[in-house]
């Protein structure tokens, strides 16, 4: 079982930015996965599986997100949770 | 963006007596409208698309809260208010947990940043385990007013 982390840069499509909905599928689709997932917008570090630390980021349309995955699923993690951003969390 | 700047201090409610979503939902609508803060006449309307919102997912948060919103003409800055249930309201969050503390937050279709910053104000606060708890506990309007306060006071971000 490897830990090794893998990082993606996605940026924050939604006209709306990140707000409760795509928040609550990403932290779903965050807890499917046994890898650490966080999140990090500016100066801002959140737990991808945790509403309220996403919430925190406040992340508007258009600012840039590194998703970090650690652990022995990361890279099914990190195409899982980028994919939501690359679709827009099927919004707008 | 500080819980005073969107939360209408005469529309808290201490302690609900619906007992569903839209009761609540209602409610809350009911005690803005009350304060001044919506029009009476767009208060079913507001109902309305708030529901229609939470029929894509609810919006509880976890840890018993829920954050209710819609954006809707009838305001021209972001409004809000907080209403306690004693019981805990089944609002399918992400948890599962029932929800005891709900902020409803009604914005202009036009600001989606004022909406981002409100929902992680009160994200950020209620990280904190003890003002979550003492929230949930206060027995009157005027302790959630003095609670919120202090959060803005002793926040590190304006």
């Amino acid at each position: 079982m490897s830990e090794r982390t893998v990082v993606r840069q996605v940026v924050v499509g939604m006209r709306q930015g990140l707000h409760a909905r795509p928040a609550d599928m990403l932290a779903r689709e965050a807890r499917k996965w046994q890898s650490r997932i966080e999140l990090v917008a500016g100066s801002q570090r959140a737990d991808g599986k945790s509403i309220l630390e996403v919430l925190t980021l406040a992340a508007e349309a258009g600012t840039y997100v590194v998703i970090e995955a650690t652990g022995p699923d990361a890279d099914e993690a990190i195409d899982a949770i980028g994919g939501l951003f690359e679709r827009n969390f099927d919004e707008d | 963006m500080k819980f005073s700047d969107f939360v209408a201090a005469d529309a808290i409610r201490s302690s609900v007596k619906a007992r569903t979503k839209e009761g609540v939902i209602r409610e809350m609508a009911t005690a803005l409208v009350e304060a001044g803060k919506i029009p009476a006449g767009d208060m079913e309307g507001i109902v309305k698309a708030i529901m229609k919102r939470e029929d894509l997912g609810s919006t509880g948060i976890g840890r018993g809260v829920a954050v209710p919103h819609t954006k809707h003409p009838s305001v021209s800055r972001l409004v809000g208010t907080v209403a306690v249930s004693r019981e805990g309201i089944d609002f399918e969050s992400l948890d599962g947990e029932p929800v005891q503390l709900f902020f409803l937050l009604v914005s202009p279709p036009d600001r989606p940043g004022d909406h981002l910053r409100a929902l992680e104000n009160i994200s950020r606060q209620l990280r904190d385990d003890s003002f979550c708890a003492t929230l949930k506990a206060a027995p009157a309007a005027t302790d959630i007013r003095h609670l919120l306060e202090e959060a803005d006071s002793h926040g590190l971000v304006s």
